[in-house]
């Protein structure tokens, strides 16, 4: 037991905060397994889930960057939505191709980051303020592009949201008796790529350590000659570029363009990657952590609507309880160590 | 730059600098000459008969003061809040929400159409300032004791909210049909001016007479400038925070039975949509720090009234309601971009060259 309590106290703040949330999830899968059933046993059902988030891993990708570096995005699902319209009034009205509207979803995405990053680094407005405002920006801007929702018909757009990746080995039969392949679309490989480049950043180059610096403690990260400006600047066009990019994720797998898509995605990036681990106040995250922070988050998603929860209102109320619950052990844990580690 | 503008502008400048209330006032004069110059229909106030058959006025400055008011009375709350803490509450609009489905509960029952009330309109107003209040100290709680940053803390109750006051009435929308309830986001007979400015006037003069008798305004001034050091000279910051949080849940209640009493119904997922932005740019507008300290109650007021000519403007332009957001993110950007310490000093810098330019010129 003493060893299990000097282990404890030897951890690194994100290690302990990663052991959490993986534990969580275990748990909770596994609990998902108990009480609702086969359905969480089957392998696609892990895959689905993988699917309908794809877009929601990139979007918490960014989002620990920036809370790494001690700020915070909330326009994310904003972008989203405005990704989506573009790509979508660009398709099939205009009748692009899809190379060009995967560029306009980039170019969106650094637009976004280079004005947020300006303003929050360069003329030190509050990060919130920035993103609260990049939000309502791009929510109008979607419905001044196109006020009603439509779905895309463009159909190499089509082929490619139908697009499937068999994932060999991990197929179950069916009712009745066929063999089925299971599957993940294209998103969440673009997905997979981002969270390992994203790790590689954050861990073995010079600006992923620069991000912990900053977010940790501004004032010696400045001493140590790090250019907190750039750094604080880049996260920021780390976080919208990345919600280019998982906009236009986002947009292949639901192939429509609306106004209010992405509602509260913002809110469950940041939920994705508080239980993921990261703190919100900064030097302290990791990017696998936030994947499993989405998992974790989306799992219990699952097993509220599969528990017949189905009215719309269960999912934001647990998230919302479970984001709470995250930030208050974050508080205890973090409290108890200190006291720990003066002791 | 022409000669003359660089002489006035020093005068001006330190001017607005001096006195806190001149930004939201000037925003005002800005506006108001635009709208003279664009369409003079603005200013037109006409005496007519509503659909009760009551005589009332209408036009577009008193829809100003209608729609303003429960601006007016979330700025009260929210220039607290900020003070003290240094954060905004992004909640107030789903607390709204829940508190006007609180109130349509009591009201109702489960009977969704009833021809009489259950309980006095007054009994539920208070049933439902007890449960805005108890909203406000939950968020309050977890800023002040777990030390969260109030912009993410009230994030839960801002994805919960709708989705908590749909819940409360099993997502259905009861309509009220006894016209008294109507008075209060309406007119009552015989007043030509609407009930909303009434309310918000008695207000701000019971927000006065709190800052005036008790030491409510120093305190949270004091703890939102440095926490620790009020911490040292005896205050008591947690309490403070969580404090200034209840008073804003009280002033959601209030919104909300103006809110509720417009429509005498309710729309969970529509219901003060946004609101949360135009109650912070309101603060904003009034010239407080967003980062929490020095707050001025008269300047947020004002702002909230100048926020809703902005909107009734740009409505009266024709911009479609979904569109609205983007043009309000325009402002606060170019205000928090003019408020920045960064551009203020260099704007300092500025004036001041042109001021040496002018002696030397002497």
């Amino acid at each position: 037991m003493s060893n299990l309590t000097k282990k404890f106290k030897d951890m690194t703040d994100t290690q302990l905060l990663l052991t959490i949330t993986i534990v969580v999830f275990f748990l909770m899968y596994i609990g998902a397994i108990v009480f609702q059933g086969k359905g969480f046993l089957k392998p696609q059902t892990f895959f689905n889930i993988l699917n309908a988030n794809a877009a929601l891993i990139i979007l918490s990708c960014g989002m620990s960057v920036v809370m790494i570096t001690g700020g915070i995005d909330i326009s994310v699902g904003g972008v989203t939505a405005l990704v989506s319209m573009c790509a979508a009034v660009y398709l099939d009205f205009k009748g692009g191709n899809v190379a060009v509207s995967m560029l306009i979803a980039i170019g969106i995405g650094l637009a976004y980051g280079i004005v947020q990053g300006l303003l929050v680094a360069y003329l030190d407005i509050q990060p919130f303020i920035v993103s609260l405002a990049g939000m309502f920006f791009a929510r109008g801007m979607t419905t001044i592009v196109n006020t009603n929702p439509f779905n895309v018909q463009n159909e190499s757009f089509q082929a490619l949201k139908n697009a499937r990746i068999i994932v060999p080995g991990m197929g179950s039969v069916n009712k009745k008796g066929v063999y089925v392949n299971a599957y993940v679309e294209i998103g969440v490989i673009v997905a997979i790529v981002i969270v390992i480049l994203m790790f590689c950043l954050l861990k073995w180059t010079k600006l992923g350590r620069n991000f912990y610096a900053v977010g940790g403690n501004k004032q010696s990260a400045l001493m140590l000659g790090i250019n907190v400006k750039r750094t604080k600047f880049m996260s920021h066009l780390i976080c919208s570029l990345l919600a280019g990019i998982g906009g236009y994720v986002y947009f292949l797998h639901v192939g429509s363009g609306a106004a209010t898509h992405a509602q509260g995605a913002e809110m469950n990036a940041i939920a994705s990657s508080i239980i993921g681990g990261t703190m919100l106040t900064g030097g302290v995250g990791n990017i696998i952590g936030t994947f499993f922070g989405v998992l974790s988050l989306s799992t219990i998603q699952n097993i509220v609507s599969s528990a017949g929860l189905d009215q719309a209102w269960w999912t934001g109320i647990t998230i919302a309880a479970m984001l709470c619950i995250f930030l208050v052990i974050q508080s205890v844990v973090m409290a108890r160590k200190k006291r720990a580690v003066k002791k | 730059m022409n000669q003359a503008a660089n002489k006035k502008k020093p005068i001006v400048l330190s001017k607005i600098y001096k006195n806190q209330i001149f930004i939201p006032l000037a925003a005002m004069f800005i506006l108001l000459l635009f709208n003279l110059i664009a369409d003079p229909g603005f200013f037109k106030i006409s005496m007519g008969l509503n659909s009760a058959g009551n005589p009332v006025l209408s036009g577009y400055l008193m829809t100003v003061l209608d729609n303003g008011s429960e601006l007016a009375i979330l700025a009260i709350g929210m220039t607290l809040v900020t003070a003290a803490s240094g954060g905004q509450d992004i909640s107030v609009g789903a607390a709204i929400a829940i508190a006007g489905s609180t109130l349509l509960r009591v009201l109702c029952g489960t009977n969704t159409r009833p021809d009489t009330l259950r309980t006095p309109i007054f009994v539920a107003f208070l049933i439902s300032m007890l449960v805005a209040m108890a909203f406000g100290a939950f968020n309050g709680a977890l800023v002040a004791i777990f030390k969260i940053q109030p912009m993410v803390a009230t994030l839960i109750l801002y994805t919960a909210g709708r989705s908590i006051a749909a819940w409360i009435n099993n997502n259905e929308l009861p309509i009220i049909s006894d016209p008294k309830f109507a008075y209060y986001g309406g007119f009552i007979p015989g007043i030509p001016i609407p009930t909303p400015f009434f309310i918000a006037a008695a207000m701000v003069v019971l927000i006065t007479l709190i800052l005036k008798f008790t030491n409510l305004g120093l305190y949270t001034q004091a703890v939102g400038i440095n926490e620790s050091s009020s911490r040292l000279n005896g205050l008591n910051p947690v309490f403070i925070k969580w404090l200034t949080f209840v008073i804003l849940g009280a002033c959601v209640a209030v919104a909300a039975l103006i809110k509720v009493s417009r429509l005498s119904s309710i729309n969970y997922s529509v219901i003060a949509k946004d609101i949360e932005m135009d109650a912070i740019l309101a603060v904003a507008l009034g010239g407080n720090a967003l980062s929490g300290g020095k707050f001025n109650m008269a300047a947020s007021v004002i702002g909230a009234f100048v926020i809703q000519m902005l909107t009734t403007t740009l409505f009266k332009f024709k911009v479609p309601s979904d569109a609205l957001p983007a043009y309000k993110a325009v402002v606060v950007i170019l205000l928090v971009v003019f408020s920045a310490p960064v551009v203020r000093e260099k704007l300092g810098k500025l004036t001041k060259h042109f001021g040496i330019q002018r002696k030397e010129a002497v």
